[in-house]
């Protein structure tokens, strides 16, 4: 009789430990559309994944939506299959995120570069991207021997408008008159992936002077590049580094760190540190930078890199204040 | 000042080239399928799939002109799906065009990704895997030369050779349309299949030469955007290209120059609107950047609306001939 308690007990035990054992940390992240390999933003986010795979040696499970309809979808399913930290890549998937955070309020989210959504158990990762545009702007100046630079955007929208105000502050730093030529490609997404259209508006503000341009465009911005190398001017990558599309004419990346937000919010939920709210990562945080490599290493002399350090300093320090444009829909210059 | 705006001017046309290239071949392959009586809303597709295609093939094997072949000759194969559908199976000629259009667009992506693994896109192509830009004769001679100087550097010299491609297919087509007993035939068998019919010529044979003619054209409107226009593949790249040269189609009537007209003519608007983006305008000031993205639209409902008169399509086009 007390041996049969025992196996009673020691199996309800074993059913305890069995639900505890399930609910252990089981991280996942849903790639946004273009793929974990795709040279840019996603790409970014599984460096940092990978960093934390080899440091900690937990298995992320991921997914890479191909159409709009699968972004919640697929938040579904990795809560479904157990998930216990699911990270969502890029504003596209907020909706969907906001939506599969409230059904499952025993979960915890997060979602990269979303600021606007109101949900206890998710955590939302902005940049300065205004701060890291800056600093390329800055570089932009130094380089150019015709006084005009350019910007290309992508979709006319208030995080595209952020980058070309961050921009031409940093210009105006350097150079208080310089010319800003500015381009939108268009107002729907399909401004993102228009390279032939990048490629004209590169050229046209190449023709009105400009020598280097700044391209916050997505895969239109390849274009940009193309047609600024084509030309023998510089062009300004941008997200990801971008250096080695171009050698020799893409002047220098604004970097958007998004290794590290990946990095940081799979570490916090693993060691029970994960805070929800919203996270801005500047300068200071190490969110945004701008790239120097073995491909512009000849562009960038050591004048222009010390001024640009100088700048990035005093940013972090608090001593120059980088307007953003979201702030109040207004650019000062 | 005003040498600066006359030079200012020359470049939006020669612009206008550029961007109304790939126009001008679709749009000279929508004639051909369209005067044989078959809608083709496929051309995004074809031209998306062929884009595509020679990016992949010029960045596999280094070789431009072979990426240029292979772009048409997947291009045929789309034709040719759609000729099955609409011409053997007699099948609605918008839906079949819709299914490639589907068909291209995820195709382009899933394989894209499976090849290089870049979220679709083709890695960027080197200089030798992409169509550059000819030189013509004497452009330094003639240099020295006002208004002609500049004219022949920047609008006539400097292209890649598909842009010249394009343009003399422009006369090719009107030949071929109007001066060959095959187009005579093709023009027929858009208005009255029955009469050629009865002539003894087959009217399926006819369609579907005139279907490969038009994956022939969109395989070179393809290969311009991806390997002379741009430097590889980026995913939805054609961007609405296609829809563009069939509007052009209907707006030129479906006649080879004013089709060429037209086609410019989008280029031009185009082109104008990238430049005034950001400028300041005399008594407006600067204008919003989605007035001026709004532009080409604008003046081509305008244009539509008061310029062009009654559009006559082919009698026969949509209609599946059935014996």
């Amino acid at each position: 009789m007390q041996n049969i308690l025992r196996i009673i007990v020691v199996g309800i035990f074993a059913m305890l430990s069995g639900t505890a054992w399930a609910e252990e940390f089981k991280p996942a992240v849903v790639y946004d559309m273009g793929g974990k390999f795709d040279k840019s933003f996603n790409e970014g986010v599984y460096n940092g994944i990978k960093r934390f795979e080899e440091e900690t040696g937990v298995k992320v499970m991921d997914f890479e939506v191909t159409n709009e309809t699968q972004r919640e979808q697929a938040m579904q399913r990795m809560a479904k299959r157990g998930a216990t930290v699911i990270l969502g890549v890029g504003f596209a998937q907020a909706d969907a995120i906001n939506k599969v955070a409230a059904e499952h309020p025993d979960k915890k989210f997060a979602i990269i570069d979303v600021s606007w959504l109101d949900q206890p158990n998710l955590r939302q990762y902005a940049f300065k991207e205004h701060e890291g545009s800056y600093l390329v702007g800055m570089a932009a100046a130094l380089a150019s021997k015709t006084g005009k630079v350019g910007f290309v955007g992508g979709m006319d929208i208030p995080l595209i408008r952020a980058f070309a105000c961050g921009y031409v502050q940093g210009v105006k730093k350097v150079k208080a008159d310089m010319d800003v030529l500015q381009n939108m490609t268009g107002t729907t997404p399909a401004a993102w992936n228009n390279p032939g259209k990048g490629a004209e508006l590169a050229q046209s503000q190449i023709d009105r002077g400009a020598d280097v341009i700044y391209q916050a465009a997505g895969g239109t911005g390849i274009g940009v590049i193309r047609a600024a190398a084509d030309a023998g001017k510089f062009s300004i990558g941008v997200d990801s580094n971008q250096n080695h599309l171009a050698p020799g004419s893409v002047l220098t990346s604004m970097l958007k760190r998004v290794d590290v937000a990946a990095y940081e919010t799979m570490k916090d939920a693993m060691s029970g540190k994960f805070d929800t709210g919203v996270r801005s990562l500047g300068l200071a945080e190490d969110g945004v930078g701008w790239a120097l490599d073995e491909h512009n290493a000849k562009l960038i002399t050591d004048d222009m890199k010390a001024k640009i350090e100088a700048a990035s300093a005093d940013i972090v320090a608090g001593k120059i204040t980088v307007h953003d444009y979201r702030s109040d829909s207004s650019c000062p210059n | 000042m005003m040498s600066e705006f006359a030079f200012q001017f020359l470049l939006t046309l020669d612009a206008t080239l550029r961007v109304a290239t790939p126009l001008i071949l679709c749009a000279m392959a929508g004639i051909f399928s369209e005067r044989s009586g078959i809608i083709d809303i496929s051309l995004e597709g074809k031209l998306l799939m062929g884009a595509f295609v020679a990016a992949t093939v010029a960045s596999l094997s280094g070789s431009v002109w072979l990426g240029a072949i292979c772009a048409i000759a997947s291009c045929v194969v789309l034709a040719l799906i759609h000729g099955f559908a609409c011409i053997t199976h007699r099948g609605n000629q918008v839906v079949s065009g819709l299914a490639i259009n589907m068909l291209a667009s995820g195709l382009t992506v899933t394989v894209g990704i499976a090849l290089f693994r870049q979220g679709g896109q083709t890695p960027p192509l080197g200089n030798t895997e992409r169509f550059r830009p000819v030189e013509w004769w004497f452009v330094d001679a003639l240099d020295a030369i006002p208004v002609i100087g500049p004219i022949y550097r920047e609008l006539i010299s400097n292209h890649n050779i598909l842009v010249y491609v394009a343009l003399v297919m422009v006369p090719v087509t009107a030949l071929l349309l109007y001066k060959t007993r095959f187009g005579l035939r093709l023009r027929a068998v858009g208005e009255v299949p029955e009469a050629v019919d009865s002539a003894g010529v087959s009217v399926t044979w006819l369609r579907y030469r005139a279907v490969i003619l038009t994956g022939l054209f969109c395989g070179l409107a393809g290969a311009y955007l991806s390997t002379a226009q741009g430097a590889g593949f980026v995913r939805e790249m054609s961007a609405g290209k296609g829809y563009i040269a069939l509007a052009a189609v209907i707006f030129g009537n479906w006649r080879p120059v004013p089709v060429l007209l037209a086609c410019l003519l989008f280029g031009f608007l185009e082109a104008a609107s990238t430049r005034l983006q950001g400028i300041d305008i005399p008594l407006i000031g600067e204008a919003p950047t989605q007035l001026m993205l709004a532009l080409p639209y604008i003046m081509t409902v305008l244009l539509l609306a008061g310029f062009v008169g009654k559009s006559t399509p082919p009698t026969a086009i949509g209609e599946p001939y059935q014996k």
